[in-house]
């Protein structure tokens, strides 16, 4: 297609694009997904242009599709993320995230005395409210706003 | 009540909790049942206590049941390293329910997912302590004749206090008010404000402990301020006397009024207090065990 920008990231023929990435955060999507898989194809960048949020970052996973519940586990990341999903060379489907009724394993409790840091217990948390955002754990049942959050 | 374990008090509907009141009467007319006959319980105390632990143990022997366990983590295999779950999962082997007591928060939530047999938790730390809280229930409703539209005046360590947090959840069924007397730093929680403003109950904080505050009271809830939850000691030393009641604070309170008090007590209720009627802490553990032989009973469909 003429007129066309480049792409910093080239295109995939087949896969999941996730788009808006807060640009600090590219590791942390890529631990909470667990794409450092030898077997996956994925290419990113990082501290890209974006009018939307300023500086981005973007993945782009190779003949791979998420499930929504792990598209989901964003939100905590950053409810601004965008999924594309891409077949040959197309969009076909669009995901906004949207946080879960529970999260399970991928937040800390930052309360020292829980159980979950002191045995080695994984972490389970509800969903308290989505707006603004607060999880209570699900073994001390200490309630943590947004700011607090921490993940693993 | 979520599975067959009580954990928390949030665990409890509005049903669960009149129904365990309404057993706990019928054990207060006849503690003796030999519905535990051939049964086994492991009570497993981390922390020490005695009220709680005696409580429970007598509750358990007063229905017929019998008592293995420890009063202490010092005399057990924790002392070699051995992790919660090991210890959880060997004594739930010999025993057909378990009562346990550790500093640690939400051990015992960890307890009933490794168990298969009941757990019934007897302190997590500074989260819950439920049975705590149905003794408290209880005795509320025994002396106010109901649980409905009372004033709940809590006094002391509102930050810390388990009790009082417990307290203030099982009693949102019940269209309470409340009353918060504190210092600043041992404020209630926001956690447990938004709570009930969510609930739609009405709360109002208080520096001071007034007469005018005491007068309102239906339940003037006292709390020790526990010298172990301070890491500094000079903390402690400045607050501790803060907030004590003198019996001459109640000659103009209601006459259904009471006075109730987790125990242990320091100096927060001056001894002088211990002679007039609205005094109830005594008799307030001592429904414990009522309370605790109906927990029991709930938890193993009995």
């Amino acid at each position: 297609m003429t007129g066309k920008k480049e792409l910093q990231v080239s295109a995939i023929e087949n896969g999941t694009v996730i788009d808006r990435i807060p640009s600090n955060k590219l590791f942390t999507v890529i631990s909470i997904l667990g794409l450092d898989d030898p077997s996956l194809t994925m290419t990113c960048g990082t501290n890209l242009n974006s009018n939307a949020i300023g500086k981005k970052a973007i993945i782009k996973l190779w003949d791979k599709y998420l499930a929504d519940e792990e598209i989901n586990k964003l939100a905590l990341v950053s409810k601004d993320i965008k999924i594309n999903i891409i077949k040959n060379y197309e969009v076909v489907e669009k995901k906004i995230v949207s946080l879960p009724e529970s999260i399970n394993g991928i937040v800390r409790c930052v309360n020292p005395k829980c159980v979950t840091n002191c045995e080695g217990v994984p972490t389970r948390f509800n969903v308290v409210s989505k707006e603004p955002i607060a999880i209570q754990c699900c073994y001390c049942e200490k309630i943590f706003a947004e700011k607090q959050i921490e993940i693993i | 009540m979520k599975g067959n374990s009580l954990i928390s008090i949030e665990d409890l509907t509005r049903d669960d909790i009149l129904e365990i009141l309404d057993r706990a009467a019928e054990f207060e007319k006849n503690p003796n049942q030999d519905l535990l006959k051939g049964k086994v319980a492991g009570v497993l105390f981390f922390e020490p206590s005695t009220r709680t632990r005696l409580s429970f143990e007598t509750a358990i022997n007063r229905l017929g049941g019998r008592v293995v366990g420890f009063a202490d983590a010092k005399i057990t295999s924790a002392t070699k390293g051995e992790t919660l779950k090991d210890t959880i999962k060997m004594v739930d082997n010999y025993v057909d329910f378990i009562v346990m007591r550790h500093h640690i928060e939400g051990a015992a939530r960890y307890a009933s997912e490794i168990a298969k047999h009941p757990v019934i938790n007897a302190g997590d730390g500074a989260n819950q302590h439920p049975s705590q809280t149905m003794l408290d229930l209880y005795s509320i409703k025994k002396t106010q004749g109901t649980l409905e539209n009372l004033n709940i005046v809590m006094v002391g360590d509102l930050k810390y206090g388990r009790t009082v947090h417990s307290l203030l959840q099982a009693m949102r069924h019940f269209s309470p008010t409340f009353h918060f007397v504190a210092p600043n730093f041992l404020k209630m929680p926001d956690q447990y404000k938004r709570y009930l403003e969510v609930a739609g109950i009405p709360y109002y904080e208080h520096s001071e402990l007034t007469t005018d505050v005491i007068n309102e009271a239906d339940i003037l809830y006292m709390t020790r301020v526990q010298k172990e939850r301070f890491s500094d000691p000079l903390e402690y030393e400045r607050v501790k006397d803060v907030y004590i009641l003198k019996n001459s604070m109640l000659a103009n309170s209601k006459e259904t009024m009471k006075v109730l008090h987790p125990l242990p007590r320091v100096n927060e209720i001056s001894t002088d207090v211990d002679e007039n009627p609205k005094a109830y802490y005594f008799e307030q553990a001592h429904n414990g065990l009522f309370a605790r032989e109906a927990i029991i009973a709930k938890v193993l469909g009995l």
